[in-house]
């Protein structure tokens, strides 16, 4: 178990690279540059800022010295803030981010999960068809339209929750972002739960169980549960790396200090050590979060543990 | 009579149907069918696939397909279980009633342990400890002969062979000493050799614990060596009851006789293996008569005019025939 779990952490590291240099000679096959503005600069200062970070150099050499310090551990600096680097800047966001992606995270499975359990056990009756109707709309609606609609009823219209902002950090500044993010994928994690659950109850060793005379609770929690969550889980590793890195959407509708917003603003200002320091945090993070979902595939299925 | 008919009553099937609801309309899978079924006996129930004996006893386990619905009634030691509720049915199947399945390799759960799948209806029936549940188990493991009990215990199901599995499943059935065990097609899916000393465990033990035995099978050499009484099924109706010794040396009915010569013998070229021409009859259109008379060698016209009911041909016989073959001591007084 643990050899394999090493074993893919290191194919993992041609693949870091191949993104690494295709992300950076991409960046820099756009045009305009970090420092390209409205108001243009002197040709003296614009030579004296290519100079301090290197960008009067050849670009294989700039390529190289990126590497070189990458491997040191060390993202750069960031062409647009001369207070923090990258990986400092990165840290900033990252508790607001992660703490929106998780508790989304959370939230997306709880939902998920029950609602397709209770949608298989009650296949094709009224609670199936309800639950399924109001998934629908989670799935089928991007976040930039609901959660303006939040936003209006529940911020504006009731007044019960902040229309956005982090303000201290407490539960209710959270419940409308963590709600738009958790939605479309609670929505997806229910209908491969009820699939999955449909098929796993008609296997026979769900029969046998039913015959034990065990009842249905656990019959379904201790039997049924285990076995259908295989596909879930494929299912959550992706989720959660969307989760914890793709909220520049609902952190810019709520005005949150993640890091989605510097990817954002990285990305329009050319700011080439940030975007690319975040497309490795969030590559490392996808790695990272696969490999999880690989052992927890381990634990749900005694058989992949003999390979 | 014999002490066979002396022994009390366990299960007692009156009038027992099942009905599946089709888009193309009801299919009648077993009709009207009376059995009894003392404690302690041993009863082969034979027929070949889609007679409906698999199904007549998911149903009496409440393991029916959605669309299945049973009428009539299943009395197990006087109460009809086919009328009580899930709650009340969880009770006793599993404690009182058991069943082993056809395919080991799937009744198992693969994602939990041996020792998990075996010590579960221990706690729930008879509120047992864990660890006293465990002890049990370990000892019913030794019982159905698996080696090294106390390793395999911790094992997951792929991690054993099918015989393996299979005397698994038999623990787990018998675990909770209950009065009578269904066994479906047991050894269909095992090695000939290890099929024996399957047939064998569950000689033993349904002797040692005086369980009830009903075991299904489409196999007449199955039955040969196991049971006390056979119960002959075809279409979803019992064709011919009778001991074994007797169905097996004056079978009355001709289903049952052509059972009895399609059983293949080694000194067999395979050219000549008997089979019994045509096929069982579409449960959606029955014949109007005997469900047997279109594949019928006997068949005569009030065998199609109307169908017959089991008749008592002697102590203990009976079979749902017009022309039965006549009896040994029958042929000796017309000759």
């Amino acid at each position: 178990m643990l050899s394999y779990a090493f074993r893919r952490l290191l194919s993992t590291i041609p693949v870091l690279w191949i993104a690494v240099t295709a992300c950076f000679f991409v960046l820099r096959l756009a045009p305009g540059g970090p420092f390209d503005g409205e108001r243009s600069l002197p040709p003296a200062i614009l030579q004296n800022l290519a100079a301090h970070y290197n960008l009067d150099k050849p670009l294989i050499q700039q390529y190289l010295y990126y590497v070189g310090d990458l491997l040191r551990g060390d993202l750069g600096p960031s062409f647009s803030s001369e207070d923090f680097n990258v990986a400092q800047q990165i840290m900033i966001g990252l508790p607001y981010t992660f703490t929106l992606g998780m508790t989304a995270f959370a939230l997306a499975i709880i939902i998920g999960v029950a609602v397709g359990c209770l949608g298989a056990l009650y296949q094709n009756k009224m609670p199936d068809y309800v639950l399924g109707a109001m998934i629908l709309v989670g799935v089928v609606f991007p976040n930039f339209l609901i959660a303006p609609i939040l936003q209006l009823v529940f911020g504006i219209q009731l007044a019960w929750l902040p229309v956005g902002g982090w303000g201290d950090g407490s539960l209710k500044y959270l419940v409308l972002p963590v709600v738009v993010m958790a939605l479309p994928h609670a929505g997806r994690i229910s209908r491969i739960t009820r699939g999955s659950m449909i098929e796993v109850m008609n296997q026979n060793f769900i029969r046998t169980a039913k015959a034990k005379g065990i009842g249905p609770r656990l019959t379904v929690m201790r039997h049924a549960l285990k076995p259908a969550m295989m596909p879930v889980v494929s299912y959550l590793g992706p989720a959660a790396s969307y989760l914890l890195t793709g909220s520049l959407v609902v952190e810019s509708i709520f005005g949150l200090p993640g890091i989605g917003r510097y990817f954002i603003n990285a990305a329009l200002n050319r700011d080439y050590g940030m975007v690319l320091g975040t497309v490795i945090f969030y590559m490392v993070l996808i790695v990272f979060l696969n490999l999880i979902v690989d052992i927890a595939y381990a634990w749900l299925d005694p058989k992949v543990r003999n390979r | 009579m014999t002490d066979q008919t002396q022994k009390q009553v366990l299960l007692e099937l009156k009038d027992y149907s099942i009905t599946f609801k089709t888009p193309d309309g009801d299919v009648k899978a077993v009709s009207n069918m009376n059995l009894t079924v003392r404690r302690g006996e041993r009863i082969a129930i034979v027929g070949e696939s889609g007679s409906g004996k698999s199904q007549t006893f998911l149903g009496i386990m409440g393991l029916l397909a959605k669309n299945g619905q049973t009428s009539g009634q299943a009395l197990l030691e006087g109460r009809d279980v086919l009328s009580l509720k899930p709650r009340e049915l969880d009770k006793v199947r599993g404690k009182d009633m058991a069943m082993v399945f056809q395919d080991p390799m799937t009744a198992l759960n693969p994602s939990l342990k041996i020792s998990r799948q075996l010590t579960e209806q221990l706690e729930i029936h008879r509120g047992f400890t864990a660890r006293a549940a465990s002890v049990e188990a370990l000892d019913m493991l030794k019982r159905v002969g698996i080696p090294d009990p106390d390793r395999r215990f911790n094992l997951y199901p792929h991690e054993l062979s099918g015989g393996m599995r299979q005397r698994i499943v038999i623990a787990m059935a018998l675990l909770t000493k209950p009065k009578l065990l269904i066994a479906d097609e047991p050894t269909t899916a095992l090695d000939v050799t290890i099929q024996a000393q399957i047939l064998d465990l569950f000689n033993d033990l349904t002797a040692e614990m005086n369980t009830a035995l009903l075991m299904i099978t489409h196999d007449l050499g199955v039955v040969a060596g196991l049971a006390d009484r056979v119960a002959v099924m075809y279409a979803g109706r019992i064709v011919e009851e009778a001991p074994v010794d007797e169905l097996f040396e004056k079978p009355a009915h001709p289903y049952t006789a052509a059972l009895h010569a399609a059983i293949p013998r080694p000194d067999q070229d395979v050219d000549d293996l008997v089979v019994i021409p045509g096929r069982p009859p579409n449960l959606q259109h029955l014949p109007k008569g005997c469900n047997f008379s279109p594949r019928c060698p006997k068949v005569e016209d009030d065998c199609i005019d109307r169908p017959p009911q089991l008749e008592t041909l002697a102590p203990q016989h009976c079979a749902a025939c017009f022309h039965p073959f006549p009896r040994r001591e029958e042929l000796l007084t017309h000759a």
